[in-house]
């Protein structure tokens, strides 16, 4: 038996919902965001950005920038002598893929507003923006094209004129017989299922400070992937990985858009080389929101087929993807995510889902909290409802009916997924013991329209399992294990250093919990080191809710190692069995036996004089593990959004909400009640209030945080949570991911109440976003 | 620096003094020039609130001030709340109640919810939402910030802990500002 598998000590840190290690700092201003840091000698940057959504650039004009005083440098896309554009990593396996050259600065056309065409480097951090300003480039205008479906239309116009099509790929995923399962449907709904642009819009802006001196650089960026970060770097600039430093200091929320390579990082590395001084770039929310990439952005025609009894028999969807201007790090890759988990928590025999990646004049769309797993959630649990009203059936009795078996897991879907472990009706008949329907639709405000939508739910996530995702798996060119290194000091202080990059999270409490229940010690004495490529061993990051599962189990693994390791000097020192040796009140110790032990101190005083290890032994106590996932988790849960809606002004307002999520057995439950709050206010933003707009002419209307409407504290409601505990057999903490998952289960929720409320007008099916005026005019037709 | 004046003020109890631009941002006077980065900038708009302080007694948003309109002013930051050991009964209660994530605008609603607690020693629910509605928080849902200040107005002294009531002159350069809708 390894420690791995031993039951942890008997008060154990797991499961308790204690206050957060990283907040001292957090709370009392003292953290260090990339904005805090600043260096000796360092300069200020800032970008020169296209007006123009498609433009040939004809001309740029430095000369008064460069005289600009404090300027030390004006430099434009053809001065920087990169090794290759920008990076896109992750590609649908098996097809052709259009990847237009992206490059850092734009060098000859620019194809959307924000793409960066100068960079200005000076001494002020004011300066620099004031001679941007000074930075005259004239442009030729080109066709915009902004409307993915007239996009793919015969002779519309290009957005690379060089590819002959605004189609950059076209990618399936499908299992059992389609056609015979719509042939078997007695009932056939079809939707078109719009799922909007949206913003990622963490609260710290992105920003950068390269730092080159002496052949080595330093690069200290708001990321998510310090190591990709590395790895890219060393690629673009052609400097060799080992004197490449990568740090993400603190990080001010990402939710996806710092999982990225920004150009920015690139130039300014490359214009710290050119110059030799450090350089400092943070961007404005304006160009953030212009530059940044967005999420989202899919229009779907789905088709579900049932037989007349409720059964479903098939479920389609061509989801057209909008990818914007460029392929980004995994632009492409997005909507598949979502492909995977198209049929949801049910067991439908047939499922088939075709994607078309189309280019438009925006910014690119990318990984955004739920990444392709909330656009497919949203299709399956709208139009299950859709369903159910065409079916007279009721909508849970209908959710029911085709959830997969409890019985059946790990179950294998007709694409050949296999879910590791759920539970979908303890999950419904936990959330419906909350909810008293008949007095929820009773107790409806005056003159308010109440509606109540549900939403059952599952996803992919702990990225990932490098056999199904690597190069002779999926084909992405990348393995996504995970590592931790673990060393008790000679004090008995444990430090833990990870390769996932936490921005939030609280990965710092949950893994130190993971550790000191192996160990016997406290929370408070084990560190979590992260961020930083020059620390800890090789990592890959954070996102895709991978941190807990697969981070967290690394941590366990290199924990576990530890703890064999103390129990050998334990046995050696105390003359006993290892096997007899286990962990009981803070101490490792001879079983039956509870006082005759050692605590982890006093082991890694042991195991740092070391005069009396066992023979062979090396003195230390310090482990290394990698990880890697044998299969992806899948959180599921049961979520319900209660609505009054306003039928004079359209007017949503979120009465109530619960929510039922399952994540595995929790490690804090605290944390995870807060990662599945941000989740839903992150939905309830893209369904009620949230849309990056670009109008006919390519320019974008939501500009900033005044245009942009992030839901407010006044805006949402208290959330009612509750949990089922549903261990995955993939790993050994049993645990699933919960970052994603709030986000993945409400927009469906949220979109169904809002019908519900609006069918006795006539209203049977919206779009998001559900916005006032929306709704109003919804209304207005349904009554003429 | 073409043109630069002389601002001073007393920011969390301490003299301070600098030759600045005419058009400092008093965030930037206050994170650059004296190095208080607890204060955060997150929006260009005055949306977003992670830049919020105290200007003689009152919440602002030290985005939208120039340093010079700050001269002669009193200003407490997230730095003057509260220490290690003794952290404000608001400090406290975001801590206890996980009312903050990544912490980039928790500095911004902890001098936020200290503005209302002057003011209203005890809100309701409803009105801890909507002081708060001017500073925007992405990883939370808000559940356990607005959680988090009911808790800290039950501690005798969050109200009281709050800056020192803004002298005459302070108080009419306030208003001030306020009237020219230059802040929260």
């Amino acid at each position: 038996m390894t420690a791995l598998d031993q039951p942890p000590a008997s008060a154990p840190w797991v499961g308790r919902p204690i206050k957060r290690k990283e907040d001292p700092r957090l709370i009392m201003g003292r953290a260090r965001y990339i904005d805090d840091i600043n260096v000796t000698g360092q300069l200020w940057a800032s970008f020169v950005r296209s007006p123009e959504a498609h433009a040939k650039i004809t001309s740029i004009d430095t000369s008064a920038a460069k005289h600009h005083p404090g300027v030390h440098a004006v430099f434009t896309g053809h001065d920087l002598d990169l090794e290759a554009p920008l990076p896109m990593a992750w590609v649908p396996p098996g097809i052709e893929v259009k990847n237009p050259p992206h490059w850092a600065i734009a060098k000859d056309e620019v194809h959307c507003v924000g793409d960066p065409v100068a960079l200005v480097i000076g001494s002020d951090r004011y300066a620099v923006v004031d001679a941007a300003e000074q930075v005259v480039v004239e442009y030729d205008p080109l066709p915009v094209v902004v409307d993915i479906e007239k996009a793919l239309e015969d002779g519309a116009d290009l957005v690379h004129a060089d590819l002959g099509t605004n189609q950059c790929h076209e990618w399936s995923l499908g299992g059992g017989d389609i056609e015979a399962g719509f042939a078997a449907a007695d009932v056939i709904v079809e939707r078109r299922v719009v799922n909007h642009r949206t913003a990622g819009a963490a609260i710290e802006p992105r920003g950068v400070l390269a730092d080159y001196r002496a052949g080595s650089l330093t690069l200290t960026s708001s990321t998510q992937v310090p190591h990709f970060l590395r790895l890219f770097l060393a690629l673009q600039l052609g400097i060799s990985e080992e004197r490449i430093r990568a740090i993400a200091p603190e990080v001010g929320g990402g939710f996806g858009s710092k999982l990225q390579i920004y150009g920015e990082e690139i130039a300014l590395a490359w214009a710290s080389r050119k110059l030799e001084r450090p350089i400092k770039w943070v961007e404005s929310r304006t160009e953030g929101m212009m530059a940044t990439h967005h999420g989202r952005d899919q229009v779907a025609y789905v088709r579900i087929g049932a037989t007349r009894d409720g059964k479903i028999t098939a479920f389609h969807t061509r989801i057209l993807q909008d990818l914007g201007a460029y392929l980004m790090l995994l632009t492409p890759t997005i909507p598949s995510l979502g492909a995977f988990v198209m049929s949801g928590v049910y067991d439908i025999p047939a499922v088939q889902t075709d994607i078309v990646g189309v280019f438009t004049n925006k910014i690119s769309t990318d990984a955004i909290r739920g990444a392709g797993r909330p656009e497919a959630t949203h299709m399956i649990e709208v139009c299950i409802d859709q369903l159910a009203a065409e079916l007279g059936m009721d909508r849970l009795e209908l959710r029911r009916k085709n959830f997969m078996d409890p019985a059946s897991f790990p179950h294998e879907t007709a694409i050949g997924v296999v879910y590791d472990s759920g539970d979908y009706p303890a999950a419904l008949d936990l959330l419906m013991s909350h909810l008293d329907l008949d007095a929820i639709k009773a107790d409806a405000p005056p003159g308010k329209l109440r509606g109540i939508g549900f939403s059952t739910y599952t996803e992919i996530c702990g990225l990932a399992p490098s056999r199904v995702t690597g190069p002779s798996g999926f084909g992405l060119q990348t393995g996504l294990w995970e590592s931790a290194m673990v060393r008790v000091h000679i004090t008995g202080a444990v430090t833990v250093f990870t390769g996932t990059s936490p921005h939030g999270q609280g990965l710092e409490t949950t893994m130190a919990q993971i550790v000191a229940d192996r160990l016997g010690t406290d929370p408070q004495n084990v560190e979590i080191i992260h961020g930083d490529t020059g620390t800890g061993p090789q990592g890959l990051g954070t996102y895709g809710s991978r941190s807990t599962a697969v981070g967290g189990e690394s941590v366990a693994r290199a924990t576990a190692k530890i703890a064999d390791k103390a129990r050998q000097i334990v046995a050696h020192q105390l003359e006993a069995a290892v096997d007899d040796i286990e962990l009981t009140a803070g101490k490792f110790a001879v079983k039956g036996s509870p006082d005759k032990g050692m605590t982890i101190g006093e082991i890694a005083g042991a195991a740092y004089i070391p005069e009396n290890l066992p023979d062979g032994m090396e003195p230390g106590l310090e482990e290394l593990a990698f990880y890697d996932p044998e299969n992806f988790v899948f959180p599921f849960g049961a979520h319900a959004c209660v609505v009054d809606v306003d039928p004079d002004t359209g007017n949503v307002d979120v009465a109530r909400y619960v929510a039922v999520d399952d994540c595995g057995p929790a490690i804090n439950p605290k944390l995870i009640d807060g990662q599945v709050h941000g989740g839903i206010v992150h939905a309830i933003g893209q369904a009620l209030f949230e849309r990056i707009h670009y109008n006919e002419d390519g320019q974008l209307v939501t500009s900033n945080f005044a245009d942009y409407a992030l839901p407010s504290a006044a805006d949402v409601p208290s959330f009612e949570l509750d949990r089922t505990e549903t261990p995955s057999p993939v790993n050994s903490l049993g645990v699933k991911g919960i970052g994603e998952a709030g986000t993945i289960a409400a927009s469906p929720a949220i979109t169904n109440a809002v019908i519900d409320a609006l069918r006795p007008l006539g209203v049977t099916y919206l779009n998001m976003p559900l916005s006032p005026m929306r709704i109003w005019e919804e209304i207005q037709e349904a009554k003429s | 620096m073409a043109g630069s004046v002389r601002v001073s003020m007393t920011v969390n109890g301490a003299q301070e003094s600098a030759d600045v631009e005419p058009r400092l941002l008093l965030v930037h006077f206050l994170r650059e020039t004296l190095g208080l980065t607890g204060t955060h900038v997150g929006c260009d708009t005055s949306n977003c609130g992670a830049c919020t302080v105290h200007l003689n007694g009152e919440a602002v948003k030290s985005c939208t001030l120039l340093a010079v309109q700050a001269d002669g002013a009193e200003v407490k930051t997230i730095e003057g709340m509260g220490q290690e050991g003794e952290l404000h009964p608001l400090q406290e209660a975001f801590w206890e109640h996980h009312g903050l994530q990544c912490g980039y605008c928790t500095p911004g609603m902890i001098m936020a919810s200290a503005d209302l607690l002057q003011r209203n020693p005890k809100p309701s629910e409803q009105e801890v939402r909507e002081a708060l509605a001017g500073n925007l928080c992405r990883c939370t849902g808000y559940h356990n910030i607005v959680k988090a200040v009911l808790a800290a107005a039950e501690h005798p002294t969050a109200g009281s802990a709050s800056p020192p009531a803004p002298s005459a002159e302070g108080r009419e350069s306030g208003e001030t500002v306020a009237g020219q809708g230059l802040g929260a």
